[in-house]
């Protein structure tokens, strides 16, 4: 069963505007807040009415502008799990969960619940109201109740922003082995880099309603297509460049010259590298000169926990005034090992790391 | 002592709000799902009975249900007349008492969050469950309380009753109007007696109303999200 979106509509400030098609594996759509991701959701749940396009899953047409179809909510069975969770407050959880499930036939409705709350870790809670639940827990039964129509498509928006960091990583968890199990379409709206990546298999970025990237999700952090999607997957550090007869990269904020592994058939505008993967040279002298490797002062730097973000300035100690080039990120233990050494440090590029976009 | 009076408010009463109750739940349901600026005269209309003065409520009433008036005309031919007799008052009452009935209602509606019923109809069900399972029952408090109000006016009408139904004894003399012909033949002993079963009705009510509102959980059922 593969889910087939293809749809416009006008919004306040912009177009949404997508085609994508979503197969049996989860897929995130990763955008910034306003993007257009919760208006797509609610555009295949038939909540919203596409101005145009056609909205299909597995053989079923669920919108077609042009014949004029338009199947209501009811009838879609796509599961949705709200932002807010929109639990019935004046149902226990078991009777949320059963809610959809008068439309299932009557012989198959206990098994589908006992196998809902094992699935779902909500025995102990089956009897209470949502208000006397935790964030987790409404979730989970927000999760579990959009599972019991058998839904042919998930869609969950921003399932874990609501929610503790503590409880985030369990949620995510469960979420995965609920995605594991449920072989069918499901798309994941999230503004989180590390949640899109690690619950989707594939990703779609949308930015003011276009498709910014689509595809496997190693493909679109490794190969950003656009230095847009490579912004809102997480990149920080970018240099305007031009391509050199003799095939390296001239970054020209950056002032050098750098070998770069990717090639693109368009000339590029710009060359990116993320901060985890700028490399700390320790042995730098012996290093120096060499391809990719370049001289660098520490601008500022700024703690996490574990790790610290280093913001360097490249072949001169002339960033006083606090402008940098680079923004890299390291664990601390490694930091502790070249943080009393003397600047310059020496930093390498790795060639496979730096990719180049057309804008 | 004659007791009709009270039989007879409490009959018109009960079914004015029965009435009401389903017409102006129905109204505000259905105004929920439409917007536009036309509407606003829509509503006006629906909420005029309760700023115009009773008597020219009463008068309209005649116009529409009098001899020359379009129903006055037209329901004589099934044998039934309105005017001067007893579904007359129920008619004045339900119309006074709807648009406190619409207005709490609609103002009930109102407050139940759109996504639960958004999340009821993806989960498949239809219009008429949506409403019945999820909006109804959380509008619920709003609607007894727009339903207690409508009662106790409709318990208290005067002016329009009087012009449509009249004063006939054991059939259209409701409280009010008993007391005000007892007031009028200077019988102050009866007057001061259906004076006193209406406070006591009506303070009944309404400290009900007030206790039942405090008592409940449910006005905010919903616990933030964050």
């Amino acid at each position: 069963m593969a889910l087939d979106v293809q749809l416009e509509k006008k919004l306040p400030h912009f177009e949404l505007n997508v085609a994508f098609t979503a197969a049996e594996a989860p897929l995130s759509i990763l955008g910034p807040s306003g993007a257009g991701k919760t208006m797509l959701l609610r555009c295949i749940a038939g909540l919203e009415r596409p101005d145009r396009g056609r909205i299909s899953l597995g053989e079923r047409v669920l919108f077609d502008s042009e014949r004029n179809i338009r199947i209501p909510a009811r009838q879609r069975r796509v599961g949705m799990v709200f932002q807010n969770y929109a639990l019935f407050p004046h149902r226990t959880v078991a009777e949320n969960i059963a809610f959809g499930m008068r439309e299932l036939s009557s012989e198959k409705r206990p098994a589908r619940v006992s196998e809902l709350i094992e699935r779902t870790h909500l025995k102990e809670l089956i009897d209470r109201y949502p208000r006397a639940l935790s964030g987790g827990e409404q979730q989970r039964t927000a999760l579990a109740r959009a599972l019991a129509i058998d839904p042919e498509a998930l869609l969950l928006d921003e399932p874990l922003s609501a929610l503790d960091t503590h409880l985030r990583s369990q949620v995510e968890m469960q979420l995965q082995e609920v995605f594991s199990v449920y072989r069918r379409p499901a798309l994941l709206v999230t503004h989180n880099i590390e949640e899109a990546y690690r619950l989707g298999e594939r990703l779609l970025v949308l930015s003011r309603g276009r498709m910014a990237a689509y595809g496997a999700k190693e493909d679109v952090f490794r190969h950003p297509p656009t230095r847009e999607v490579a912004q809102v997957t997480g990149c920080k550090n970018f240099s305007r460049a031009k391509m050199n007869s003799d095939g390296s990269v001239e970054a020209f904020d950056w002032r050098c010259r750098l070998r770069v592994d990717q090639t693109t058939p368009k000339p590029p505008a710009y060359v990116g590298i993320r901060a985890h993967y700028i490399d700390f040279l320790e042995s730098a002298p012996a290093n120096a000169g060499k391809e990719n490797v370049f001289p660098c002062w520490l601008v500022r730097a700024s703690e996490t926990p574990f790790r610290i973000t280093l913001y360097l300035r490249l072949h001169d100690p002339n960033g006083e005034d606090g402008t940098y080039d680079l923004q890299a990120e390291v664990f601390k233990e490694k930091w502790q090992r070249f943080r009393n050494a003397p600047c310059p440090w020496h930093v390498r590029l790795p060639p496979e790391s730096l990719f180049v976009t057309p804008e | 002592m004659d007791w009709s009076p009270l039989w007879i408010s409490l009959a018109t009463s009960v079914t004015a709000t029965v009435i009401t109750l389903v017409v102006g739940l129905a109204a505000a349901v259905w105004r929920e799902r439409h917007s536009g600026a036309a509407l606003a005269l829509v509503d006006g209309i629906f909420l005029l009975p309760l700023v115009l003065p009773p008597t020219v409520v009463g008068f309209f009433l005649l116009l529409l249900f009098g001899r020359h008036g379009p129903f006055g005309q037209l329901l004589p031919h099934f044998g039934v007349t309105i005017v001067f007799s007893w579904p007359a008052t129920v008619i004045a009452a339900t119309v006074v008492s709807f648009p406190l009935m619409y207005i709490t209602a609609r103002a009930a509606l109102e407050q139940v969050e759109p996504g639960l019923l958004e999340a009821a109809r993806t989960l498949g069900a239809t219009e008429w469950r949506v409403f019945r399972e999820i909006a109804l029952p959380l509008a619920w408090p709003g609607v007894l309380a727009g339903t207690i109000l409508s009662f106790a006016r409709a318990l208290g009408e005067f002016g329009a009753t009087l012009m449509i139904a009249g004063n006939i004894p054991g059939r259209t003399e409701t409280i009010p109007i008993a007391i005000y012909f007892a007031v009028e033949a200077d019988d102050i002993q009866r007057a001061l007696y259906w004076c006193a079963v209406d406070v006591i009705i009506s303070l009944a009510l309404l400290s009900g109303l007030y206790l039942w509102t405090r008592t409940q959980g449910f006005a905010s059922p919903r616990r933030p999200a964050h």
